[in-house]
């Protein structure tokens, strides 16, 4: 199978400072893989190298001909405005942007289609609400919405069933099965064990350095989580002093 | 006195109230939608500095160039733009936030600007263009509010679009390739361009007023933002009119009396407005209870 991403010895971090060290391995295309380490192991900062907002500081990330605009990206909730005075059919047109961009018009079917994603994540009745009145949760499936329109080949997950009530993580994880169901690569940072356990053929432990990668059977036994929680009890040991490198 | 010549005569009788009424209606249609945006980014002081560069940059275009009106519109626009490309490289480049470094631009220019308005602080021409003389628009004058107004709608028409996304959701806009740098760009340069025109009519320190007052008014009354955009240039216009009657009848300053008056209708919104106001919490608090 050809890799999506392939990665060999890569370190990402910010201002020099490596929050993941040495990782190498690869994501085969139409693979469903959790990532899962404790805090600050360096998942999401993984998932910003993945899409290239980062560049590695050491080794190489190979993305494979694929473009930054084919690959979705959910980031964790704290970067968008909520407050934002934009209708929920707006917000889930933007999905469209790749087709309409800056200057196109929204055509009938483009609308048609953002209707059906709208109904596909439950918020049917929803189109013309203000964005600032959704729960948590109806946010959460709005952005799912939106993702769907973007009908990319590779999608990137940040925690997206955290803090949210568990229909809706059920409904959304679904979601997610039916894109790995159509052939897409997808690739989440999760914490609900179980759930990867049941849902997720592949995962990636990482505690600042690759724990273990394969399939989740194996994967995720007794011995790489200990081994994850001792290496996080280390660094916050550490956590007052400077960096090693 | 009666109805007519509380609200209309001024205006059927001077021309200079006429022209005052235009360039005040020109300039919310610019500074209505674009004080919005300004508004939602979060970035309202950020607009008040810009305003302070904009004033060192007139204020040295007066000490080259004596008073004209070309070089003290484009001394404005130029120093304007450079504090905030400025502010936007230093926010880049290094840790540091923008509004950090734009307010320190902010301090660095207004001190500029005041050093240089008290070494000619007795000329009563420079006075007058820095802290407005809206009852002395003249052609030239008129002629660039307008068009900055004019450029302003056809720009936000153009980009929109762009100009929201990147306001609300950046992330998005850069993970999907979208021009974010090229739509900052443009947004801060209509900040300044309307900016300058504002400072013709109102002066440097009250043309921010315009800007975000209105704005910050219609966030009580609406949650789209092409209405918070239509109702922010009512606001504007109306404040203008008021404003300007005040300062006919009472023999005010004319642009202090127009910023009041929006000033007050922002007091009023704050507590009466439909959405998020104080009344409409308490009314919220009450149906909860019922």
């Amino acid at each position: 199978m050809t890799a999506v991403f392939s990665l060999q010895d890569v370190t990402l971090g910010y201002d020099r400072h490596p929050a993941v060290h040495h990782l190498t391995g690869s994501f085969a295309s139409g693979s469903l893989t959790a990532v899962v380490g404790p805090n600050g192991s360096g998942k999401s900062t993984l998932l910003k190298g993945l899409i290239g907002r980062l560049a590695p500081l050491d080794g190489r990330l190979e993305r494979n001909g694929l473009h930054q605009r084919d690959i979705a990206y959910l980031p964790q909730q704290a970067e968008i405005d909520r407050s934002f005075p934009i209708s929920v059919m707006d917000m889930v047109l933007l999905g469209h942007w790749r087709t309409i961009g800056l200057f196109r018009r929204v055509t009938h079917d483009q609308r048609a289609q953002a209707g059906e994603a709208l109904h596909a994540v439950g918020l049917d009745d929803f189109d013309q609400h203000p964005v600032a009145s959704l729960s948590a949760g109806q946010f959460q499936r709005l952005l799912f919405a939106r993702m769907m329109l973007q009908n990319c080949p590779v999608i990137l997950l940040d925690e997206p069933f955290a803090a949210i009530d568990p229909r809706t993580s059920a409904d959304l994880l679904k979601v997610v099965l039916g894109w790995h169901g159509e052939g897409r690569t997808i690739v989440a940072v999760l914490h609900d064990l179980e759930q990867v356990q049941e849902s997720f053929p592949d995962t990636l432990v990482i505690a600042r350095e690759l724990i273990a990668w394969g399939a989740t059977r194996e994967v995720l036994c007794a011995e790489h989580l200990l081994r994850a929680r001792q290496m996080a009890s280390v660094w916050d040991d550490r956590a007052g002093l400077p960096p090693r490198r | 006195m009666d109805l007519y010549a509380a609200l209309l005569q001024p205006f059927v009788e001077f021309g200079f109230m006429r022209r005052a009424l235009v360039a005040c209606l020109a300039l919310s249609l610019g500074s209505g939608p674009v004080g919005v945006l300004l508004v939602l980014r979060r970035m309202s002081l950020v607009g008040d500095a810009l305003s302070h560069a904009v004033l060192s940059g007139a204020a040295t275009a007066f000490m080259i160039a004596g008073l004209s009106f070309v070089a003290m519109s484009l001394g404005g626009f130029i120093a304007g733009l450079v504090v905030a490309m400025l502010s936007g490289a230093v926010a880049r480049m290094t840790p540091q936030r923008e509004d950090a470094s734009f307010a320190a631009f902010c301090v660095i220019s207004l001190a500029l600007g005041v050093l240089i308005v008290s070494t000619h602080g007795s000329n009563i021409d420079l006075m007058h263009v820095l802290f407005g003389t809206i009852l002395a628009v003249d052609d030239a004058s008129l002629l660039l509010i307008v068009s900055v107004a004019t450029l302003t709608l056809i720009m936000l028409a153009v980009f929109g679009r762009g100009l929201i996304v990147e306001c609300f959701d950046p992330g998005f806009l850069r993970a999907s390739g979208g021009p974010g740098a090229i739509l900052h760009f443009v947004f801060l340069t209509l900040v300044v361009l309307n900016l300058v025109a504002g400072f013709h009519a109102l002066g440097t320190l009250m043309a921010i007023g315009l800007m975000i007052l209105p704005a910050a008014v219609s966030r009580f009354w609406a949650h789209e933002v092409a209405m918070l955009a239509a109702l922010s240039s009512l606001i504007a216009f109306a404040s203008g009119y008021v404003g300007l009657l005040f300062s006919y009848h009472a023999n005010l300053a004319s642009g202090p009396a127009i910023i009041l008056v929006a000033g007050g209708v922002y007091i009023a919104s704050f507590a009466f407005g439909s959405h998020g106001s104080l009344r409409a919490q308490f009314l919220m608090r009450r149906r909860l209870e019922a």
